[in-house]
């Protein structure tokens, strides 16, 4: 029994049709044609699928695509502006901080909204936040150094892009 | 390593939820955060025919402070928690930060956590470190399950197949009353090797007044630390008594071996913990007046 799912993914209205047991990271890459998330080790270890759900990351391998009706997701595909590279992605480009690229996904959307919450973080808070992703190529040192580099950056061009938490 | 095929129930009450628990019985699971379930949907460790997510049963998502208990509804999720207790029971935001990382804590629940009953989290312990229970609403009605009583095997419990957990409720300490937590994991969010949470609380003449020692990765189920519990209430604190009290705790326990490591390794692991959480609470005590 198929459901219609309707939801907002990077500002726009999407539908598509699931299958309960579809996941939300198969739903946005085979439904929604939105490749950009990867789908890694599929129980929420690797971090590669990470996306954000109201602003919040969240392993979309661990959400079925029919309870993200109604919701707000951001994928990879909605953090650039136009054709350009945002911040964040413009540092990793500069600081090698990705080599394959298969965990860069998650990684930079876990990290846009760590940036969000903690602009000025320090060695030890970025290497925290990274506990939840894996990179089985850079030995993390690059990303660490990428978005030490970027922090500020993006600190000065905060864009209202990202939905703020809800307050609690 | 996708999941079976499943029917999918989204109920708007509790009413309907248990409803629809008891028409499913065992061919049935709850679905909160889905941080435990969904990977065992997905490795096919867990093949309910019905998935019944509360997700949507607005309810449930209550979190209230009252008459020294914090009761935490079924829908919270650990995040938002962890954020709440920082001010106001920081022994829960230390260990909630534990659990798993920053995006498994926007969905995991505080409840459903506690409903998986993995001997190595931290909220089952946390739960049976601070007196706490699980209200349980079936179809004949709601009782009140205190921890003590709660866990009963790796990932067992002892509610049945028809009752929803709605809330757990956690006894807030009294405000002098010192905390520690600490656990060994191979890296941060891993799964806790061993763990240990501890409370202590003085009178006025300096001595403890009560001792709460909650220890988890030890066993199938969290344990108290009740021998030192007992070696400590009554007595003068010191740095001997705390170490001779948490080398009893550990010598009651009868953990297994692993892979990840041997049932000795756990015990001398689970005798330091449990020192060293109840030094620190002794540390952040303060004297009633």
């Amino acid at each position: 029994m198929t459901r219609a799912v309707l939801l907002t993914v990077n500002g726009q209205t999407r539908e598509g049709v699931a299958e309960p047991r579809l996941s939300l990271a198969d739903f946005l890459r085979e439904v929604l044609d939105l490749t950009g998330t990867h789908v890694g080790c599929e129980h929420g270890v690797c971090g590669a699928c990470t996306v954000l759900l109201d602003g919040e990351p969240i392993r979309a391998c661990l959400m079925l695509a029919v309870q993200a009706a109604g919701r707000s997701i951001t994928t990879v595909e909605g953090l650039a502006p136009g054709d350009g590279l945002s911040p964040l992605q413009q540092a990793f480009q500069d600081k090698h901080g990705l080599q394959c690229g298969f965990c860069t996904p998650g990684i930079l959307l876990t990290t846009e909204a760590f940036l969000r919450d903690n602009p000025s973080p320090t060695r030890d808070e970025i290497r925290e936040m990274l506990g939840g992703n894996l990179c089985r190529c850079t030995g993390y040192h690059l990303i660490v150094e990428a978005i030490e580099a970027a922090a500020p950056i993006v600190a000065a061009n905060q864009p209202a892009r990202i939905h703020a938490p809800k307050p609690t | 390593m996708k999941p079976a095929p499943f029917d999918y129930l989204a109920p708007r009450t509790v009413a309907e939820t248990v409803a629809a628990l008891s028409q499913h019985g065992d061919d049935a699971k709850v679905l909160a955060g889905g941080q435990s379930l969904v990977p065992m949907l997905n490795l096919r460790l867990a093949r309910p025919a019905v998935l019944v997510d509360i997700n949507g049963v607005a309810e449930l998502d209550h979190l209230r402070a009252a008459e020294g208990l914090v009761h935490i509804g079924a829908l919270q999720r650990q995040a938002g928690v962890e954020r709440w207790a920082v001010t106001h029971l920081p022994l829960m935001s230390e260990a909630l930060r534990a659990v798993g990382h920053a995006a498994i804590r926007n969905r995991g629940t505080v409840a459903g956590s506690v409903a998986h009953a993995d001997p190595a989290s931290e909220l089952p312990a946390l739960l049976l470190c601070l007196d706490g229970a699980a209200v349980a609403r079936g179809a004949g009605g709601e009782r009140v399950v205190p921890a003590a009583e709660l866990f009963r095997a790796p990932l067992t419990t002892s509610l049945r197949a028809d009752e929803l957990v709605t809330e757990v409720r956690f006894s807030l300490p009294r405000p002098d009353a010192g905390w520690g937590f600490a656990e060994v994991a191979r890296r941060h969010g891993d799964f806790a090797l061993v763990g240990a949470a501890a409370l202590l609380w003085l009178d006025g003449s300096g001595r403890v007044a009560g001792a709460r020692l909650a220890l988890f990765g030890v066993g199938g189920t969290p344990v108290r630390g009740a021998a030192a519990e007992a070696l400590l209430t009554g007595q003068a604190p010191s740095a001997e008594r705390i170490r001779e009290a948490a080398r009893a705790a550990a010598a009651a326990l009868r953990p297994d071996g692993d892979l990840h490591a041997s049932a000795g390794y756990r015990s001398e692991v689970a005798a330091v913990l449990a020192e060293r959480t109840l030094t620190a609470a002794l540390g952040r005590c303060r004297r009633a007046a």
